[in-house]
């Protein structure tokens, strides 16, 4: 199904918002991103052909900004900010005690494809590390002041979450 | 002190809309719509002394009267990208006083006579953006957004846009590029985005910070303003302050206040057994500022302004504060530093793609002790090469933190490399 079809209120709200039709680019991608947590060929040729663009125009935004993705990952990914301030307090040794608990690398997914952890740039929250962004679909929350036992006791929620969903 | 900016710190829930109102929120735009002319308000600012807290400085009033008035619509677009590496100030505001910060917007609005306003937020900030759309929609029942406000002709609407991850669309033109649904890569300039901007039309692009000084100085004039801060540096500035201090976070202080206040007053100076030895003022962008036995006092008395930072060899930029200790070496912190800006160079000139991805593979080599001599000469020599040759500052402040390791801290490379 089309993102028209599927959510036809949004698609024109985000139609109304900008005097000119490429610029509903990025929210529709979002919008395309909400349910599979990556977007597929089909939505960006669907997006293509919403804003008279070329597949390969909208291809190369979805590759340019790094919220945007291409490839399936975990439903939830959990990206923590190892830039220099957060470095400096430890950033790094929550991230490697992190993975090392959930038996998983930089990059990788917990076997039951529920958090895929990766390493990402500055969040602006520098004062607040160990801290991570939780994207999932196309939504993104800032959990902060973190340790690994506190993480560990989140994923373990979203588990839960997860399985009562199914 | 009571607070200008962080207003939320001295009036509780002042995020909400009545608690803003009862505290004198929106009564400055009120009387700008309704008793001053926008070029009264343009000159209000110009006197003031504001300067884009982005990280430029750039003259805020000047900045508005570059706009032509023969070309319409004007735009105005702020800028919430907020992603400098060290620079956490504009969220709180957003969050905690985000009415202010919408009344400035508002104000600026109404001062280059545009009808509609743009707030760009880095798309990480999906939770601010619904809170402002949130706001703003509570500013429109209000009747302080829409047609003919305040029973005159004048109207406004304001929107939230998210961008997605990418550090260079805080730097204007790629911003602008980003709303019109494209990649964000800068521009080339001329034509400034004062005449070609959004949309091809007159825009002003000015930071959060910035924009919510706005209702104060109309609220006081320029003289209540320069009451704060120094005579080339006027007014208030909110620091970031992250890295090894023991009490990281944002302060709000006059410009002109002193390393030392910020660093061992409001931030408690560094952990126990700990020493200072460096200072990244503007982020990872920054000239990196060495402190010793022998530059210690110099440095903490330097006042933190646009014109005395300079002094120490560094620039105040977005003033985004980061401490190191000394069990941090250089080596590792311009790994660091690179390994951003590698990742956040859009691509479009060669000097920061290729440079930067040189300067990873080098800055990486070194910290791990594969590294000669020569690949830190090497090194120098790529960053010098880059300086002045890109369209926008990234290729530039990504060279400043490595040339100024290596110049200043010549011991820590030494001890990396093999003879």
């Amino acid at each position: 199904m089309s993102l028209a079809e599927k959510y036809p209120e949004e698609v024109q709200a985000i139609f109304a918002k900008y005097p000119i039709k490429r610029s509903a680019v990025m929210p529709l991608l979002y919008l395309a991103q909400r349910e599979e947590t990556y977007i597929t060929k089909e939505s960006m040729q669907d997006i293509a052909h919403l804003l008279d663009l070329t597949v390969t125009e909208v291809a190369s935004i979805v590759g340019f900004y790094s919220l945007y993705h291409d490839e399936k990952a975990g439903k939830y990914r959990m990206q923590v900010c190892t830039d220099l301030p957060c470095a400096l307090r430890g950033a790094d040794a929550f991230l490697n005690n992190l993975c090392g608990n959930l038996g998983v690398k930089v990059g990788e997914t917990t076997p039951d494809g529920l958090v895929t952890v990766e390493a990402v740039m500055c969040l602006a929250a520098c004062d607040k590390a160990p801290m991570f962004q939780l994207q999932h679909g196309d939504e993104v929350h800032y959990h902060e002041n973190m340790t690994v036992d506190r993480t560990l006791e989140l994923i373990e929620a979203l588990k839960k979450a997860d399985v009562e969903v199914k | 002190m009571t607070h200008l900016l962080f207003r939320h710190r001295d009036i509780p829930e002042i995020n909400k809309l009545q608690v803003y109102q009862k505290n004198g929120g929106f009564a400055n735009f009120k009387k700008a719509v309704t008793s001053l002319q926008p070029k009264q308000i343009v000159d209000e600012v110009k006197a003031s002394g504001l300067r884009g807290r982005g990280g430029a400085g750039f003259p805020t009033g000047v900045k508005w009267s570059f706009l032509p008035d023969t070309i319409w619509p004007h735009y105005v677009v702020c800028n919430a990208d907020e992603s400098e590496p060290g620079t956490f100030k504009d969220r709180e505001i957003m969050e905690s006083n985000p009415f202010q910060f919408l009344e400035g917007v508002a104000i600026a609005c109404y001062a280059v006579g545009a009808n509609e306003g743009y707030v760009y937020l880095r798309g990480e900030f999906f939770e601010v953006a619904k809170f402002l759309d949130q706001c703003i929609a509570e500013m429109e029942k209000a009747g302080y957004l829409g047609d003919r406000l305040f029973g005159t002709e004048y109207s406004l609407r304001l929107k939230t846009h998210l961008g997605a991850g990418a550090y260079i669309c805080g730097e204007e033109t790629a911003l602008l590029e980003s709303i019109e649904g494209k990649r964000g890569q800068p521009r080339l300039r001329p034509p400034f985005p004062a005449v070609v901007g959004l949309y091809g039309k007159p825009t002003v692009i000015n930071n959060v910070e910035t924009l919510t000084n706005l209702p104060y100085i109309i609220e006081h004039g320029a003289a209540g303003y320069r009451q704060f801060g120094t005579e080339k540096s006027p007014g208030v500035k909110i620091f970031s302050l992250s890295g090894n201090v023991n009490k990281p976070g944002n302060y709000e202080l006059p410009l002109g206040a002193t390393f030392r206040e910020l660093i061992f007053g409001l931030g408690g100076g560094l952990p126990e057994g700990r020493k200072l030895r460096a200072i990244m003022p503007a982020g990872a962008s920054s000239s990196i500022i060495r402190v010793d036995n022998a530059s210690f006092e110099r440095v903490m008395d330097t006042p933190m302004d646009y014109e005395n930072v300079q002094n120490v060899g560094s620039l105040l930029g977005s003033a985004s504060v980061i401490v190191i200790d000394d069990s941090h070496p250089m080596d590792w912190v311009i790994n660091k530093t690179i390994h951003f800006f590698k990742h956040e160079s859009c691509g479009k000139c060669t000097p920061c793609r290729d440079g930067n991805y040189w300067m990873q593979h080098l800055t990486e080599r070194i910290h791990e002790g594969h590294a000669t001599e020569k690949d830190v000469v090497l090194l120098k020599s790529v960053a010098g090469q880059m300086l002045g040759k890109c369209l926008c500052a990234l290729g530039d402040f990504s060279t400043m933190a490595v040339t100024t390791a290596i110049e200043r801290f010549p011991e820590d490379f030494e001890k990396k490399v093999k003879a």
